[in-house]
């Protein structure tokens, strides 16, 4: 029964509205106290995830498990799972206090014990002394913390949050994404985070589960999902990357070298599982902060390849600065720290590239 | 500089008013002060108005137990009406706040079907059904549960049964309008945190669409108990309610003093009704269903 291992866990899920299938069938394992951000832009599919696990929408096929225990036809009142919104969803006619209450009243809790909850489930989200107001006496970051502290005092199997966070301004957004993890590493809870926010699934999660068209893109942790892109859809999505579209023209057992479309060849790391072999069409990803640029002068060192180019534009940031280089007519991205002064429009530079920092993908997965 | 922008900005609020204010001063302000000096006037016994501050016509209407018995029976047949109106409303319009879009359109449209046929012909329409030689008289016959047609017709059930087929829409329509705007995420939320769907309506929803209820009540209230048409098709002659009294002075009687006066009555009578709900509830939620 290793089922017991996993929080939650959904077989061959789908679900199709008509003609529209918002979500293909799809599996996922998630561990039992883990945080797991299911990332992707709107239409992908996410919160039909996260609706399904809750139990507001039905799948069309497949089962849903909670603590190893089919749930499907459980309804959403005895599932025990948290629910947080991106609207915070308070009880507007209730206090703050008869809001986190809510769930304990249907849990048979004595008074005192419910009293005692409520005050200790305020204290983690820090306002204590907020219980006799009502929700639109509170700002909204405050009412994110009564919505979440209400969604915790009922102490869930499963903390499931929907966009939590994007309703907030951005300063808030951060303080808040801190606070959310505080809590989530002190209640040690089982946490399904739904955004479309990579910023917000890089910082927060153990797990991310990148999503597109209803389909589940890439599953890792956030170093790998962001270092290692399974698809140019990952690799644009989490941040700025490069993407170059070329054909390899040789490989040994450590290097591949790549000769990139109209560009150049440049030279990529060997990593066994990719089969690439001479002549073959692939695709390297390079991460815009991965993209050096550098004094037009400067020499190849070992395991780099060097392009030149020029600066097109600048997006000065204040610590770093975004560059926008032509490199033989192709636009590539540079996000670069600033030393001394950034560099200046229309000036030459050269582009540096380290083989480990190439991600090579195969060109068939062109529509994936 | 800033004083000359200061002015400007509180002169222009009264001129955007001004065809507002200008229009209920000339519909409303200025008519209603004619009645109130008519009210005042007296009718002589040959039939003739005399001018001038006489109080017999306030007399007569504040102390014969006449006028009194049917103000009050005016405001229980309305009471009786309303709370009639806010338990059959309220089902239609949980259904169509619930429908999906596109019959929820349809069924708003289908609600508002009723106003496009003259209320007059609606009440009268009732004769054709519960009539002696009505629709269901003549089903019941026909079918032997009866040899003589039943009298249905023409007393209070009826005179309410009118009401509530003329009001229902407006009480629906309030209720659905405060119903619409419950965002659906509360009523998930109190299931996720372990509340049935009925507990979750007790304790959400249906707190939450009270001010609907209540405006739908208002309205209710105050158009039935000026009615005097449903009374007049669908009343016996003891069901007169208090319009009644008004539209026979003026119109059989050409009593316009005495009519004048008798609407001042019900005219503070259901002023003062709004002006209690305004102090505790607030008029805000009737123009809501309006927009």
């Amino acid at each position: 029964m290793n089922d017991q291992a996993h929080a939650v866990e959904i077989r061959e899920v789908a679900k199709r509205f008509g003609d529209f299938t918002a979500l293909h069938p799809t599996n996922l394992h998630i561990g039992e106290g883990s945080f797991v951000t299911l990332l992707g832009p709107s239409g992908c599919g996410k919160t039909t995830t996260l609706r399904i696990i809750a139990g507001l929408l039905e799948p069309s096929q497949g089962d849903i498990l909670i603590k190893g225990a089919r749930v499907n036809d459980t309804p959403i009142h005895r599932r025990n799972l948290g629910l947080v919104f991106q609207n915070y969803a308070l009880f507007p006619h209730k206090t703050v206090f008869d809001n986190v209450a809510f769930g304990l009243k249907y849990r048979h809790v004595s008074r005192d014990e419910m009293a005692d909850r409520v005050a200790k489930a305020l204290e983690l989200v820090q306002l204590p002394h907020l219980a006799d107001r009502f929700p639109r006496q509170l700002s909204g970051g405050q009412q994110q913390r009564i919505a979440l502290a209400r969604a915790i005092v009922i102490q869930p199997d499963v903390l499931l949050l929907d966009e939590p966070l994007s309703a907030l301004d951005a300063n808030l957004r951060e303080d808040m994404r801190v606070e959310l993890k505080r809590i989530q590493d002190q209640l040690g809870i089982t946490t399904i985070f739904v955004t479309h926010d990579q910023a917000e699934a890089l910082a927060m999660s153990d797990r991310i589960v990148v999503m597109r068209d209803g389909l589940i893109e890439q599953i890792g942790a956030p170093e790998e999902v962001y270092n290692r892109p399974a698809s140019e859809f990952v690799a644009r999505f989490l941040g700025n990357s490069n993407v170059l579209p070329g054909r390899v023209e040789s490989r040994d057992d450590r290097a591949i070298k790549v000769a990139i479309d109209g560009v150049g060849t440049i030279l990529t790391e060997a990593v066994e599982e990719e089969g690439a072999a001479e002549g073959d069409p692939v695709r390297v990803v390079v991460r815009a902060e991965k993209l050096q640029l550098a004094a037009p002068e400067a020499q190849a060192e070992a395991g780099t390849s060097i392009l030149p180019g020029g600066v097109e534009a600048v997006d000065y940031q204040g610590q770093a600065a975004r560059y926008f280089v032509s490199v033989n007519g192709h636009q590539m991205q540079a996000v670069n720290a600033i030393d001394e002064r950034p560099f200046r429009k229309g000036e030459a530079v050269s582009v540096r590239i380290r083989a480990r920092d190439c991600v090579l993908l195969p060109s068939s997965k062109t529509e994936g | 500089m800033a004083q000359s922008a200061e002015g400007d900005l509180s002169a222009k609020p009264w001129l955007l008013m001004s065809p507002a204010l200008a229009a209920v001063a000339l519909l409303l302000v200025i008519p209603v002060f004619f009645i109130v000096v008519y009210s005042f006037w007296l009718r002589t016994a040959v039939g003739a108005v005399e001018a001038g501050f006489h109080l017999d016509n306030w007399a007569e209407v504040l102390t014969d137990p006449f006028y009194r018995d049917i103000l009050f029976a005016t405001i229980r047949i309305a009471f009786i009406t309303t709370v009639l109106c806010a338990v059959l409303g309220y089902i239609p319009a949980y259904f169509i706040a619930n429908a999906g879009r596109q019959h929820r359109l349809l069924l708003i449209l289908l609600l508002m079907l009723p106003f496009w046929i003259s209320y007059i012909i609606r009440t009268m329409s009732w004769i054709n059904i519960l009539g002696a030689s009505g629709a269901l008289n003549y089903g019941l016959m026909g079918l032997g549960i009866t040899s003589e047609p039943i009298r249905m017709l023409y007393n209070e059930a009826t005179v309410i049964l009118g009401l509530v087929h003329f009001l229902l829409p407006f009480m629906i329509l309030n209720i659905y309008v405060s119903l619409e705007a419950i965002d659906r995420n509360l009523i998930d939320a109190a299931r996720s945190l372990g509340s049935t769907s009925w507990q979750a309506f007790r304790e959400v929803t249906l707190p939450l669409s009270l001010p609907g209820l209540a405006a739908g009540s208002l309205l209710c209230f105050v158009l039935g108990a000026g009615t005097y048409i449903t009374p007049m098709v669908l009343g016996g002659p003891t069901d007169a309610m208090f319009a009644n009294l008004v539209f026979e002075a003026v119109i059989t009687q050409l009593n316009w003093p005495l009519g004048s006066a008798l609407s001042l009555v019900l005219l503070v009578v259901l002023g003062s009704v709004v002006a209690l709900y305004n102090r505790f509830l607030g008029l805000g939620q009737i123009a809501k269903s309006f927009q």
